[in-house]
């Protein structure tokens, strides 16, 4: 599978000088899998240019895989061309809630007054799937959802094709109420989904000092992704949605902190950036 | 690919991170009814560290605190709150007699609810539960 980086910035889009190297487009991973089916993790602004893109190339079947409903990670969906062409099958996995499907939680997003048009309305073909807590095929690869901690329903992802494994745990606060170092691993929120992954996307907003002011906001510290990627035995780790008020210099001081702890080799810590590509 | 380690349901995670943190005791089991966490209050409570009761399925958790009613009968697993909460799958209140792993007796209150992660999906139960006449 090819992977990029459609946008890694956590929260709210933050354009600007300050981050112009890693970007300022909410969440969007735009993965290929090897026989060309078109998978996209979460539908942040980063999902409009892939959008434009997708059109112009034609892609008639598209899967969109979304972690939850928080908005920095579906504001995309409003603006991404494909829904807007008819003909165009869009699937779109996620979890629902106890009480509402994904469907209607995702109409919430997208029907006035938060949005001019109603789902209803969309050209494309759109179907809906709970993905809570699920194992489904996209063409040769196996996905897995589970519930992972984030306030409200949130699933992580495993993609796994060609014995690659890649893991996306966005917004997640593993470390809440409990000890990453000395839990068992089976208690541990995302631990399977991570377990020995190729490329673990995880969550990176807050240094250690910011925590204190945020606990149970659903992120996750320097510290706590470099013990859950060292307990999951990751093969590199990529750290994602960067707090929105972080300079790229604030974020390169942060890597280091997460190498320092880790203790591993440079090139299996790297920051997520708008463009980044790689193949698995 | 590498086979997937075991990996317990967010609702049980949760509930055992909050029950981590309770001073009040709490029991927390896994939809077969098998004991999957408690708390050091409720290690206090029963007489028994939880890596001595890590494990136990219902039938022996039910009987070996001997939990019995207000007259000292015997109440099978199906009469006491946790078991209404497991095999009923509804929540339950009582109070009741039972003997703690070191010999002492004590009268406890106990509130079980079932844990559902979906309206179907039933992943557990849990139990909070104090001395008879501490709360008030």
């Amino acid at each position: 599978m090819r992977v990029r980086i459609r946008g890694c910035r956590g929260s709210i889009a933050s354009p600007g000088p300050d981050t112009m190297r890693y970007g300022g487009n909410t969440s969007c991973v735009e993965v290929r899998l090897a026989g060309g089916e078109v998978v996209v993790l979460d539908a942040g602004t980063g999902l409009r240019q892939l959008g434009a893109e997708l059109v112009e190339e034609g892609a008639s079947r598209i899967h969109v895989l979304l972690t939850h409903l928080h908005v920095d990670h579906i504001e995309g969906l409003g603006l991404f061309a494909p829904v807007y062409r008819p003909g165009t099958e869009i699937h779109v996995w996620g979890p629902s809630s106890p009480v509402a499907s994904l469907a209607e939680r995702v109409a919430t997003y997208f029907s006035p007054p938060l949005f001019p048009v109603h789902l209803t309305e969309a050209p494309a073909r759109m179907e809906f799937h709970d993905a809570s807590e699920s194992e489904w095929q996209i063409g040769g690869a196996t996905i897995t959802s589970h519930a992972i901690i984030h306030p409200g329903p949130t699933v992580g992802f495993r993609i796994e094709e060609n014995g690659s494994a890649l893991a996306y745990l966005t917004d997640h606060e593993p470390a809440l109420g409990t000890d990453l170092m000395t839990q068992t691993t089976e208690w541990i929120s995302g631990f399977a989904l991570a377990h020995r992954a190729d490329v673990l996307i995880h969550d990176c907003q807050y240094t250690p000092e910011e925590y204190e002011q945020r606990l149970g906001f659903g992120h996750s510290t320097t510290e706590h992704v470099a013990v859950f990627a060292e307990r999951a035995e990751a093969g590199s780790l990529l750290l994602f949605h960067h707090d929105p008020m972080h300079s790229d210099q604030q974020l390169d001081a942060m890597r280091a902190d997460v190498l320092r702890r880790w203790g591993v080799a440079e090139e299996r810590c790297t920051l997520a950036a708008e463009g980044m590509s790689f193949q698995l | 690919m590498s086979e997937r380690p075991a990996q317990r349901n967010l609702v049980l995670i949760l509930a055992r991170n909050f029950a981590a943190q309770l001073a009040t005791a709490v029991f927390l089991v896994d939809a077969e009814g098998t004991v999957i966490y408690y708390n050091e209050a409720a290690e206090r409570a029963l007489g028994r560290r939880f890596i001595e009761g890590h494990g136990m399925p219902a039938s022996e958790w039910s009987t070996v605190f001997a939990p019995r009613d207000h007259t000292g009968d015997h109440l099978p697993l199906e009469q006491i709150p946790l078991g209404i909460a497991i095999v009923r799958r509804q929540p339950a209140h009582g109070v009741l007699q039972i003997r703690g792993a070191d010999g002492v007796e004590r009268r406890i209150e106990v509130a079980a609810f079932p844990l559902f992660a979906h309206s179907e999906d039933f992943v557990g139960a849990i139990a909070i539960f104090w001395e008879f006449g501490e709360a008030g």
